[in-house]
């Protein structure tokens, strides 16, 4: 990551987000939409969400698909390219706009892809380097123990492996219980976790063990389908640990129920 | 070889049985990234260097006939015979030529992938030929009948035990313990002696041609690369043609990254360069030598979208980094080259209709483009497999139509939101008590191995809508009654503004236009320029490892 130095600080009436809500968290778990827009507005930032945004195209995209992607990757651009940051809580979706769309996409088109990923941000990367969030008045988040599971692509396509522990380190006053062999994938792999469940199973359950093995009441991260996969494995397996996205914990909106979990 | 990589599932389903194979995989799964990266810390110059050997590796590519027409002059020169084979049949029947016409019936072998895709022992073997792999783990699955489950380690599956057994079945030795892993070591080497004294013909690949010099060069850790080569008094190299570098100090910077890469060693025990047969002063070495250079669709791939696959320097390092390789072992893949570079190759040397579940077996994690050594863009190159599947109508059909409705939905933001905000209420409704469900309709392959949670409630969406009607009756009734109360002559008190000016979740759903990035710049604001891309690595330097996004060639688009 750049040494935190190299930002200008920004008056944070500058910080203008527009939210790319991400269709699981749309769907599956508005709360990590809502302390998104929470901490976004903690750390200064003015927040819109586009109304008619839906998907960033990424399954259609690694399964194949490219010719179904290109349209919806042209339809993101359009309602985003207007905003000064584009904020998305989901390393997945923040790579494929950053990385992805500009192999997708030709000509103008490509132009203007490039132009949307100069600015486009995962989250906690957002939180982290660029608006500089400040735990400032309030008060620590309390939280029990916690384990982070590093998606893969958040990690190896935008290098997010530092912010979120800082993150849980200044608002939350929490260190991390390291999971073994943390950067290795969990087994969703988008539609490879339908296609091939049986390695995906195995894959899930290894995952699982591990973080059960460090005996941390939560688990969290920074993309919904890697725990929704493993809250799912963990619920299967009768195992009792809370999954949680990071937005979430960092807000502390700890209360209800985990993912997966009955009301 | 026959091929099973259509049955992959079925292939992966059996692996996964087997639970000490699999406890031994996963062992190997954490040790092998530990010594690769240990090696790459000590080293300290991985992305330098790897840079540095992708280009040498693109720069030999592209100029593959002439350092090829250079090669072979110079391996003429130095008294080699060079074949070239289109096709594995070809390189076959050339070598079965050579063994004939020196009546060989005995060869030993050494480690030699290229001659597993040409399927060399069984067409020697069907000959009347007698076949010895030398190196340990070939010649080990050779006495057990079985393929490599790893291009660097081919007998990675197989435990102590197994082995033992095997040795003491295979060989006729008499009473003996082999309880100790030396041993069994000491016992090969004694067997294998035998063959390489006895044999006519040694058999090599080669892990680089030095076009230069005309020499090939070779690693091995166990010598036995070398006793093939210069006891019997004929050698032939087998190697494909995209092997060939400029010269010498480009095979050692290769050699930098090959052997940390594959073994986490700084350099293997063994580096040979064989230049030719035997001169008039050499007290020993072969008296013919000879190259057969396979083609088998390299030219093609180079003149494909798939020509970066070509860099590839056989280390085994995807292989020991991909969890999907973890968790089914290398014969799943069934052919010859396992993991995400199998995965590629399979399907490009073979046919994408018999093995296109390969290049799905994958979550695009990345982990293996971040080790491999020539810097090949893997998960891009299987995604780009998987875009030819659908473009071919191999994926199911099921699969196909689902994407598209999907993606056709989603161009429709208001029927997206009808459709969705329905769905998944009904499905919060109904999974809201236990929160999850362990069996659900059409979604069989999650709930076969996992439950599938419920959604929270309504969808953010429909959340942000409903907050939003409430606001804006809010802030009319608030305007109606400061108007009213302005008209009673009283004092207006604060107004709560308009609806995009106030700062609460969500209440905003755009910023204003800005002018078009197409357009000329106008007074109002510079359009954003080509600058904002550079300035895109400074935002994630890490990003795509700093380099240029892996452009598509303007094909469908």
């Amino acid at each position: 990551m750049p040494p935190t130095e190299t930002h200008q600080p920004i008056p944070p009436a500058s910080l203008r987000v527009s939210l790319f809500v991400t269709c699981l968290a749309d769907l599956f778990r508005p709360s990590v939409a809502f302390a998104s827009i929470k901490l976004l507005e903690q750390a200064g930032c003015e927040v819109s969400v586009p109304l008619k945004q839906t998907c960033c195209g990424q399954p259609a995209y690694n399964t194949g698909d490219f010719e179904s992607s290109i349209p919806l990757a042209r339809q993101l651009i359009q309602q985003f390219e207007d905003a000064d940051y584009v904020v998305v809580p989901s390393g997945s979706c923040a790579g494929m706009i950053c990385h992805h769309y500009p192999k997708l996409l030709q000509g103008e088109w490509r132009e203007r892809a490039l132009q949307l990923a100069a600015k486009t941000f995962e989250l906690t990367t957002f939180l982290n380097d660029i608006a500089h969030i400040k735990r400032g008045e309030q008060p620590v988040v309390k939280l029990p123990s916690v384990t982070y599971h590093d998606s893969c692509a958040g990690l190896r396509e935008l290098s997010i492996k530092n912010q979120p522990r800082a993150l849980l380190k200044e608002l939350c006053d929490k260190e991390v219980d390291e999971l073994q062999q943390t950067e290795v994938c969990c087994g969703f792999g988008g539609t490879f976790c339908t296609k091939m469940p049986e390695i995906s199973g195995k894959m899930v359950g290894d995952k699982l063990a591990s973080a059960v093995a460090t005996k941390a009441r939560i688990l969290t991260g920074g993309d919904l389908g890697c725990l929704l996969n493993i809250a799912g494995r963990a619920k299967r397996n009768g195992e009792d640990i809370e999954v949680r996205h990071i937005a979430e914990l960092l807000c502390g909106d700890i209360d209800g129920p985990a993912i997966g979990e009955g009301q | 070889m026959k091929q099973t990589s259509h049955a992959f599932l079925e292939n992966a389903h059996e692996a996964l049985q087997d639970a000490d194979k699999a406890k031994r995989r996963e062992l190997l799964a954490t040790f092998m990234p530990l010594v690769r990266d240990a090696a790459m810390d000590n080293f300290g110059h991985f992305e330098d260097l790897r840079q540095h050997v992708k280009q040498l590796r693109q720069h030999s590519l592209e100029n593959l006939d002439h350092y090829l027409t250079k090669f072979e002059q110079e391996a003429v020169q130095n008294g080699n015979r060079v074949h070239f084979a289109e096709d594995g049949n070809e390189l076959n029947s050339i070598v079965l030529d050579i063994c004939q016409q020196h009546s060989a019936r005995h060869i030993a072998k050494g480690k030699s992938m290229v001659t597993e895709e040409t399927g060399l022992n069984d067409y020697l073997k069907r000959a009347g030929l007698k076949v010895t792999e030398t190196d340990l783990g070939e010649y080990i699955i050779q006495q057990a009948g079985e393929t490599p489950s790893h291009i660097v380690g081919p007998a990675l599956h197989k435990s102590a035990a197994e082995i033992r057994e095997l040795f003491l079945e295979k060989h006729d030795l008499g009473e003996r313990d082999l309880t100790e892993t030396v041993d069994m070591v000491d016992e090969a080497r004694q067997v294998l002696r035998e063959h390489f004294l006895n044999a006519e013909v040694g058999i090599i690949g080669a892990n680089a041609l030095v076009a230069e010099n005309g020499y090939s060069m070779l690693v091995t850790n166990e010598g036995n690369g070398d006793l093939c080569a210069n006891l019997p008094n004929v050698l032939i190299v087998c190697t494909t043609i995209d092997r060939v570098l400029p010269r010498p100090e480009d095979a050692m910077a290769m050699l930098r990254l090959l052997v940390r890469s594959a073994t986490g060693q700084p350099h293997t025990c063994y580096t040979s360069f064989y230049s030719g047969p035997r001169r008039v002063q050499d007290s020993d070495g072969p008296l013919e030598t000879h190259f057969v250079l396979l083609d088998n669709s390299r030219t093609d791939i180079l003149a494909s979208d798939y020509s970066e696959m070509l860099q590839c320097i056989r280390c085994g390092a995807c292989l020991n980094h991909c969890p999907i390789y973890a968790a089914t072992g290398g014969h799943a893949y069934g052919w010859v080259y396992p993991g995400p570079m199998g995965s590629i190759l399979t399907p490009l040397l073979t046919s994408l209709e018999q093995s296109h579940a390969l290049p799905n077996a994958c979550t695009s994690c990345g982990r293996c483009a971040e080790v491999c050594p020539a810097d090949i863009p893997l998960p891009d190159l299987l995604r780009d497999l998987r875009h030819d599947e659908a473009k071919q109508k191999l994926s199911p059909v099921r699969w196909r139509q689902g994407m598209r409705l999907h993606a056709w939905l989603a161009r429709h933001p208001g029927l997206y939101r009808a459709v969705t905000n329905v769905g998944i209420f009904a499905l919060h409704l109904l999974g809201r008590s236990k929160g999850s469900f362990s069996k659900l309709p059409l979604a069989s392959g999650w709930t076969s191995q996992r439950d599938f949670p419920a959604p929270q409630g309504k969808t953010f969406m429909q959340q942000l809508a409903a907050s939003q009607r409430e606001d804006k009756a809010r802030v009319h009734k608030a305007t109606r009654s400061a108007a009213k109360k302005s008209a009673s002559g009283k004092p207006r008190k604060k107004s709560a503004g308009p609806v995009n000016e106030r700062r609460e979740p969500g209440l905003r759903a755009d910023w204003p236009r800005k002018p078009d990035p197409r357009k000329p710049a106008g007074t109002v604001r510079a359009p954003k320029t080509g600058t904002e891309a550079t300035g895109k690595t400074k935002a994630h330097p890490g990003g795509p490892r700093g380099k240029k996004p892996r452009q598509r060639k303007p094909d469908d688009r």
